[in-house]
């Protein structure tokens, strides 16, 4: 292995600046009536070490430009990579000619002046240090994760590997009402995934994984604990069996929690909203959830992994309480949908170079109740411990909800045995209403969180 | 010289010279093997939402990746600029997963002739843009005009042409040109309480016309809007396990996650997937045999070279419920000692090949539909299906339906909720009793994800009978 290897540079994003204002001012000219540019630009480094050995190393940049261009209530996209004066020119010819076939929508359109801003100070997005390690360190951060799982139990026989990575971007909007926003941000992370072999070799081998992401090396949590944390959920797993089936409490770990809380903010996307396409739509202030539920997404936490100073239409994030104590408060809106229903924006807009802005979350969180995992789990008689979902079988037209899962029983308040090839079932919309308790460990792992849940009523699908 | 050629070499001035220094500057470092794969993407599409026009885009990328293979190791970089520079920076880069003396390259590239699978007269990117429009329009008009309580209509289009050049230092070089195009629709029915929603597309290798003669937009927006309505007056499903009947077609979404990535070779040659060792041993019951076949004509999942540029061929995956092979890229077949399937697949030049399905089926068995159903006593026939996923290590796999019905003394009667059916990939298909004689394939909506690159792949099954799965539903 060689030690020496190219790192790439901070961002420029005075350079985004120029491209970004230059774009929509050549936009305009060329005859739209608004217009706004998103500018990208990226590093990445990821390696992942196996047995010991390295097997891939990738480190690279790009960098890509969209525009959206406005012919009155006309509106449509470009994106390239090709920053050229050609290619630019190009760029902004291909929107308006595309522009031109659209149809007049009364509500297309950017958000009003008044609404365009970022928020202010460090948000503490952007950290140099993700790359401030030498190569060789890097990649014995991937190793020493894994050999931390390894290490722990002889019946770690096998891995998928441990890893690490890092990235830098820089994106820069700009708006023909003259919003121009820059941001930065930087993320690393580092994660094993050891297999499992029972010594009694006819119950099947078993994966799992754990990891650690923060945007400063700093905030990682150590190689080691990541790999002896994998170790830890692989080896639980072994000798999991079907069960036969049944209704019981079942107990969602955080990270099945954040899954759930996932598919309850796709159901309060403004675009599902006025497309009838959500079983909350025309719920606004009625109870939907249990009163010890609230639920928040909030763009402005210093350092989160989802926050940002504005959004894909340059409005400032905030924080937008969605549900508060059962009750239906807020939908995520961006302008778009704001209109259509007849309220304000929530900067929500996600801005990919393609398409028009949607609509995302940014720090996405149920609020943390008082009792600990083991507390509620101990208050479980008969129940299920789901510490991993298969598939994707939500509807949220409908609210069911049908998942495969595996994780623990739970026997006498006790963690008693792993299952496996189960299903779990349900409607989001009781499920909501039957959160019956909620812990006290909200923990940020990602830009969704939630702590561990106790949800009654669902069914589970076994022998 | 086809315009591919044109391309990279006018375009983007890349010469025979040029790709000999690169690849040189890639094994600069040793090496066993290194290879280029340029790309050149365009990209176009529309999408009509309440009978409106709401969003048109279309997009160019254009990329170099470089790879250099050290033994097991893969070193990777990629660059959007594909001056020489930036290039020989990117080989640089990737020539570090090696230390040792520098290799040669093979001197002198050597294209081989390829299939010529997309019988297309001129590709989808290149037609008016009216003309796809007037398609979305037709679909949404037929979609409304199928039943008052179609209550809201999105659809979709979408076209790319990928045009790719491929370059090993083993002297392999290849080039394509694949379009693809691909229909949406969903829909969302309401009546009183109920609600329901449908979903159709397809699509394939194609041009315009597919969809102007063989697929319409009324054929999409009908079965779009009839899967919305049945929604409407849908049951809960059953819990537990029970027989259950897969429909012809997309259902073949049960060969992709039971067994389809459980035989892709790189899980095999690490020993981490659930058939690990299980080549010659029995895996299905006698009435299966399952293929993937990267050759079949305007195919979704269908590529004339991978992008190692290796020809695609039909690989014979299961036959008569006896494991017979994986499938395979450069890296593992070199690794393992076997034959390279042309597997070796890529969402773009930022990402490494791994190997990856094409289109995979069941060929058809002797058994009417008919009397697979008349058969059933109690069980479920599910018709169509959203996404699936598998654990590959354990083997566990689920695909959730979304037309499914109860069968009941061989009858199908009420149609049911959305489920998710669960299984075990190494003994899933030894439970099917029955096999019909309709094998049919998809018609061209499925993308396969894996360690986060998506492409397009096809899937398909005759109608077929598994004796025991558990139905993941909510009811008794």
């Amino acid at each position: 292995m060689s030690t020496k290897l190219e790192i790439p540079g901070a961002v420029e994003t005075a350079d985004l600046r120029d491209v970004a204002t230059d774009v929509v001012a050549r936009a305009m000219k060329a005859g739209a009536t608004a217009a706004d540019t998103i500018v990208r630009e990226g590093t990445e480094f990821s390696t992942v070490v196996r047995l010991g050995q390295v097997e891939t190393l990738k480190e690279s940049g790009s960098r890509g430009l969209g525009l959206r261009v406005f012919l009155g209530r006309r509106t449509a996209s470009t994106y390239s990579s090709d920053f050229t004066r050609e290619g630019i020119e190009r760029l902004v010819h291909g929107a308006l000619e595309l522009a031109r076939v659209t149809s007049e929508d009364p509500f297309a359109g950017l958000p009003e002046p008044q609404e365009l801003g970022a928020l202010s100070g460090d948000l503490q997005l952007f950290y140099e240090d993700v790359y401030s390690l030498p190569p060789e360190e890097r990649i014995n951060f991937a190793r020493r994760a894994e050999r931390a799982a390894l290490d722990c139990d002889r019946r770690l026989t096998n891995s998928d590997g441990g890893s690490f990575d890092a990235s830098t971007g820089g994106r820069v909007l700009a708006n023909s009402l003259g919003f121009v926003g820059e941001s930065r941000s930087s993320f690393c992370s580092v994660m094993a995934a050891p297999i499992a072999q029972a010594e009694n070799a006819s119950s099947s081998m078993q994966r799992d994984y754990w990891f650690s992401a923060a945007r400063t090396l700093k905030k990682l949590d150590s190689p080691e604990s990541v790999g002896r944390e994998a170790a830890r959920r692989t080896l639980r797993r072994l000798g999991a069996r079907k069960i036969a089936s049944t209704k019981v409490p079942i107990v969602f770990d955080p990270m099945m929690a954040g899954s759930l809380l996932s598919s309850i903010f796709d159901a309060v996307n403004g675009d599902a909203i006025y497309r009838q396409s959500s079983f909350l739509e025309g719920m606004l202030g009625e109870k939907i959830a249990d009163s010890n539920v609230t639920i928040v997404d909030d763009g402005t936490i210093v350092g989160g992994f989802g926050t940002t100073p504005f959004d894909g239409e340059g409005v400032p994030t905030r924080r937008t309480v969605v549900v508060e104590k059962g009750v239906l408060k807020s939908y995520l809106l961006n302008t778009y949908t704001a209109r259509k229903l007849g309220l304000k924006t929530t900067g929500s807009a996600g801005r990919g170079l393609a398409g028009n802005p949607g609509i995302t979350t940014r720090n996405a969180y149920l609020e943390a109740g008082t009792k600990t995992a083991q507390q509620i789990i101990a208050g479980v008689k008969n129940g299920f411990y789901v510490t991993e979902f298969l598939g994707f079988g939500v509807n949220l037209v409908t609210g069911d909800y049908s998942r495969g899962a595996s994780g623990l029983w739970i026997e006498n308040g006790e963690l008693a045995y792993p299952v496996e090839e189960v299903t779990v079932a349900g409607n989001l919309r009781e499920m909501l209403n039957n959160i019956a308790e909620i812990g006290s460990d909200l923990v940020f792992r990602g830009p969704t969180a939630a702590p561990t849940l106790r949800i009654e009523g669902m069914t589970v699908g076994g022998e | 010289m086809t315009d591919n050629h044109s391309l990279f070499f006018q375009k983007f001035g890349v010469t025979p010279g040029a790709l000999e220094r690169y690849l040189g500057e890639a094994l600069s470092a040793g090496g066993d093997y290194a290879d280029l794969y340029f790309e050149y993407l365009t990209t176009t599409s529309l999408s009509v939402d309440e009978s409106m026009v709401k969003s048109a885009a279309q997009g160019i990328s254009a990329g170099c990746g470089v790879r250099v293979i050290s033994g097991e190791r893969t070193g990777y970089a990629y660059t959007d600029d594909l001056a020489p520079e930036k290039i020989l920076r990117a080989a640089r880069t990737a020539a570090l997963i090696a230390s040792g003396p520098a290799q040669q390259p093979v001197q002198g590239f050597k294209e081989k002739p390829a299939h010529q699978l997309y019988q297309v007269s001129s590709p989808a990117a290149d037609a008016d843009i009216a003309a796809k429009l007037e398609l979305v329009m037709r679909a949404d008009r037929a979609a409304r005009a199928y039943d008052p309580r179609i209550v809201q209509v999105r659809c979709g289009y979408a076209d790319e042409l990928r045009q790719i050049l491929v370059i090993g230092s083993d002297g392999s070089y290849a080039t394509d040109v694949q379009p693809l195009a691909r229909f949406s629709l969903l829909t969302i029915a309401k009546s009183g309480a109920n609600s329901g929603k449908g979903q159709a597309g397809g699509g394939g290798r194609v041009g315009i016309e597919f969809f102007q003669t063989e697929k319409t937009p009324e054929h999409f927006a009908s079965e779009a809007a009839r899967q919305a309505i049945i929604q409407l007056d849908a049951r809960e499903a059953p819990a537990g396990e029970m027989e259950v009947v897969l429909g012809p077609g997309w259902p073949g979404i049960l060969l992709h996650e039971a067994i389809g990535h459980g035989l892709e070779a790189d899980f095999n040659r690490k020993g981490t997937s659930a058939f690990t060792g299980l080549i010659g041993k029995r895996v299905a019951s006698d009435k299966c045999t399952v293929v993937d076949n990267g050759t079949l004509p305007s195919r979704r999942g269908s590529i004339n070279v991978d992008d190692e540029g290796s020809p695609t061929q039909e690989t014979v995956l299961i036959e008569k419920g006896i494991l017979k092979g994986y499938l395979s890229d450069k890296l593992s077949s070199r690794l393992m000692g076997m034959p390279d399937t042309g597997n070796g697949r890529r969402e773009s030049y930022e990402h490494i090949p791994m190997p990856r399905m094409t289109n995979t089926y069941m060929l058809s068995g002797d058994d009417s539909p008919e009397d697979i159903l008349r058969s059933v006593k109690r069980g479920v026939y599910a018709v169509n299906f959203g996404g699936g996923q598998v654990d590959i290590t354990n083997g566990k796999f689920v695909f959730s339906t979304s037309e499914a019905y109860m069968i009941e003394n061989g009858q199908v009667t009420a149609p049911l909720k959305n489920c998710t059916l669960i299984g075990n990939g190494p003994d899933a298909l030894t439970k099917v009793s029955m096999v019909g004689n309709d094998l049919a394939l998809d018609e061209g909506v499925g993308t396969c994800g894996k360690d986060g690159q998506s492409v397009p792949v096809g899937v398909g099954i005759p109608t077929l009978k598994l004796d025991r799965m558990t139905v993941g539903g909510t009811g008794s």
